[in-house]
């Protein structure tokens, strides 16, 4: 770190945070890719490397990319907003490395050894096989300690410090998010409560309290970088936390209408996981309207200057606010009320969902971080855009948007033909899995993955060269 | 900000917010106790006895699981050991899991602990959806034990070379790719003799687990109009 302009450690240790996110979500990347080929081509690296393991590195490389990126995040937030330099940051420097050296051994585990024999060391130090939250038990108590040291680090320097809303609201909204990660670390022979409490952890994290980050974070983003006020800014914020957690927090009962738990959840699913669309479109509405607001402003004192500071940082803030109206709000709302739900459970479409609300609402916004720790890095008054920085945006919003567009018409026969017409039986799947609709689609997400793969290494060459270039304000 | 009114004071909403949140909460933790009683795992005196539980005990291995339309509740419901005239669970008729019907309360705990370790362990839910959950790259198996692939008509207990459902699952398991039914096969998990017949009860199972009627119309219907 040569020439960085950066004098405060926890911005430092922020750019650490954002380097291994980077390379993770490369490697996200590169395992989904396996995933589609093996779509397309059936014996592609089988008994290699299945689709078991290249998925489960996947959605794992997916959760810690982003959670990297949120530690990191927050403490390139904290100085700013506290005034003061992060509290306990030695620890802090210490806790990523334990992090990190934590997530590389369990990821050469994953692709090296990647299954054991039917007993507890296996859940101890291969893998637990849950969804996303696969880490071997091990690993699980080392990434609560990094989370409790993380969560202690913004406490204590947010009650030292002068303590914004924003503040506030990440601190009530950390502790959530570690203390939700204990519900997923126990192990039970009852399936029904396994899947009960798993999401505890899949569904409040990222409909509660990762969205709620995401409110806490637009609102740094826009006080920062078009001069959004603060007051009016932060009573949004405490609204989108009201509407998120008083809809998000019930309507885990969409998760619960199948898995052998009563029928009441049929309604409290339904109605509250209805109402979660609202704070995405009062988000969306937010990050526009202020906007357009600063904008007139400087326009009515006549000047003719855009009012973004951080070109590529504010796009992909824009992005997010569509994104995750349309990949969380609309797909999210295609198949949450029961009577749809019963149908695309565990459908292609469920993956279509997953993927643009992950992306809409998670990448976006992160990636938009890691281009303010660019321009503060760099020294840089107004970041713009290079044209890497469009090739990148374009192919890996391009390509993800069109790869929720194949997997949506995939489960369309996905789920006329394997779920409504013939009931999830094994010949009912393969019969979709054969359709016309089915195989091209699978065909098309390949490309459209391609695609989103190059621009990743766009992306990756801007964040590591757009600092240096001389076509921005210094 | 001409006038102070209350909507536009952030005290207002911050404490709105913790209200709200913490009603939201509460509920949330009060619905837990009571599906958390409606969820926990019976045992072999409630078969015996005839209680229908959400989910049974491990015992329900030595009876004969079906899946039945309920006029009632207007969906299909897990039936163990034959129909009364409700429509429900007799817990009467029973079958041979590998060759026995008497599977004690402790064996059948061991068997079905080591087929759900299994599952784990062993990444189903990577390929697989379990309960609808997972991985779309292989068949829901939820019901897998009610799979008329798997019945006297269907191709798997010829194929495997086995005369009962558990010992073509089980055979199926342990050497997944020397069976393929597609181009798209399972691999070989290294799935002992043992481990299989625990994830064959932990099949057989979860079948009966009470899921509301997902899936619908299970192998009711065969031969789908498909889009070709
Ligand atoms: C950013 C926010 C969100 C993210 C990241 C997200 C992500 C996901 C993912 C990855 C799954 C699949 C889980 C699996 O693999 O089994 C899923 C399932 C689901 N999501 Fe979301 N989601 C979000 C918001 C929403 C919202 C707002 C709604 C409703 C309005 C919603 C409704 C659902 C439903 C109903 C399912 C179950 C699908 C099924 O039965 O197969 N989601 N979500
Ligand atoms: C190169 C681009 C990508 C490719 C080729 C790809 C491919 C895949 C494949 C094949 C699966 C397994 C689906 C299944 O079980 O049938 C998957 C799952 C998933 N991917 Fe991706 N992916 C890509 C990028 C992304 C991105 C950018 C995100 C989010 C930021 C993402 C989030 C997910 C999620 C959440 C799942 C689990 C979905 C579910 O279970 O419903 N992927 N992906
Ligand atoms: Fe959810």
């Amino acid at each position: 770190m040569a020439n960085s302009y950066l004098t405060s450690e926890s911005k430092k240790l922020a750019t650490w945070y954002f380097t291994v996110a980077a390379t993770l979500f490369g490697a996200q990347l590169l395992f989904g890719l396996v995933a589609a080929i093996q779509y397309v081509i059936p014996g592609f690296l089988f008994e290699i490397l299945d689709f078991s393991v290249a998925r489960m590195l996947h959605i794992n490389a997916l959760v810690v990319w982003m959670v990297f990126a949120m530690f990191g995040a927050v403490y390139w937030l904290l100085p700013d907003e506290t005034g003061i330099e992060t509290v306990g940051i030695e620890v802090g420097k210490l806790l990523f490395w334990v992090f990190t050296a934590a997530v590389t051994v369990v990821v050469l585990v994953y692709l090296f050894i990647q299954v054991g024999p039917a007993d507890a060391t296996s859940i101890w130090f291969i893998h637990e096989g849950r969804e996303y939250i696969e880490a071997p038990r091990w690993a699980d108590i080392g990434i609560t300690v990094v989370a409790l040291g993380f969560v202690a680090n913004l406490f204590m320097t947010g009650m030292k410090g002068n303590r914004s809303g924003i503040v506030t609201v990440l601190m009530a909204d950390m502790i959530a998010f570690a203390g939700l990660y204990l519900t997923g670390m126990f192990y039970t022979d009852n399936i029904t409560v396994d899947q009960f409490w798993w999401w505890w952890v899949i569904h409040l994290w990222v409909e509660a309290t990762w969205e709620v980050y995401v409110g806490a974070i637009a609102a740094y983003g826009l006080i920062t970088m078009i001069g959004a006020h603060r007051k009016v800014v932060e009573m949004w914020l405490w609204i989108e936390v009201t509407m998120l957690f008083g809809s998000g927090i019930l309507g885990m009962g969409h998760h619960y209408f199948w898995i052998g738990t009563p029928e009441y959840w049929w309604e409290i699913g339904a109605l509250f996981s209805a109402l979660e669309p609202l704070p995405l479109v009062a988000m969306f509405i937010h990050v526009l309207y202020d906007w357009g607001k600063m904008q007139g402003e400087e326009s009515a004192k006549g000047l003719d200057r855009s009012v973004i500071t951080n070109k590529p940082a504010f796009t992909w803030f824009v992005l997010n606010a569509f994104g995750n109206f349309l990949g969380a709000g609309i797909w999210g709302f295609f198949h949450t009320l029961p009577q749809v739900n019963l149908y695309t459970h565990g459908t292609q479409f469920t993956s279509a969902h997953g993927h643009l609300a992950f992306f809409g609402a998670y990448a976006t916004i992160l990636i938009g971080m890691m281009y303010i720790a660019v321009q503060g890095k760099n020294g840089i008054k107004i970041l713009n855009n290079s044209t890497s920085t469009i090739f990148a945006t374009s192919m890996i919003v391009g390509g993800v948007v069109g790869m929720t567009v194949a997997l949506t018409v995939a489960g369309y026969s996905d789920v006329i033909i394997s779920r409504a017409q013939m009931g999830a039986t094994w010949a009912g799947y393969f019969d979709a899995q054969a359709t016309t609709w089915l195989t091209q689609g699978m065909v098309w997400r390949l490309i459209m993955g391609v695609i989103t793969f190059v621009g990743f290494f766009f992306l990756a060459k801007d964040l590591l060269t757009i600092g240096k270039s001389n076509i921005h304000v210094r | 900000m001409a006038k102070k009114s209350v909507w536009s004071d952030n005290r207002f909403w911050q404490r709105t917010a913790a209200w709200i949140t913490g009603f939201a909460s509460v509920l949330l933790i009060w619905l837990t106790f009571d599906t958390s009683a409606q969820i926990s795992m019976g045992n072999d005196s409630d078969l015996k006895s005839g209680v229908t539980k959400r989910v049974p005990g491990p015992t329900v291995i030595n009876y004969k699981i079906t899946y039945e339309m309920n006029k009632k509740r207007q969906h299909e419901i897990p039936v163990i050991g034959g129909m009364n005239a409700e429509g429900t669970s007799a817990f009467q008729e029973k079958e041979k899991f590998f060759g026995r019907d008497d599977w004690s309360e402790e064996e059948a705990t061991e068997l079905l602990h080591l087929g759900k370790l299994g599952s784990q362990v062993k990444n189903c839910m990577n390929c697989h959806t379990l309960l609808g959950n997972g991985a779309y790259y292989a068949p829901d198996l939820t019901k897998a034990w009610l799979d008329p692939a798997w019945g006297p008509t269907g191709p798997m207990q010829a194929l495997t070379g086995k005369s009962t459902k558990e010992e073509a699952m089980a055979e199926f398991l342990q050497n997944p790719s020397q069976y393929p039914t597609h181009a798209r096969m399972m691999p070989n998990l290294g799935i002992t003799a043992e481990e299989a017949k625990g994830l064959v009860a932990f099949l057989k199972h979860m079948s009966s687990i009470d899921t509301n009627g997902f899936p619908r119309n299970f192998g009711k219907i065969q031969g789908a109009v498909n889009g070709k």
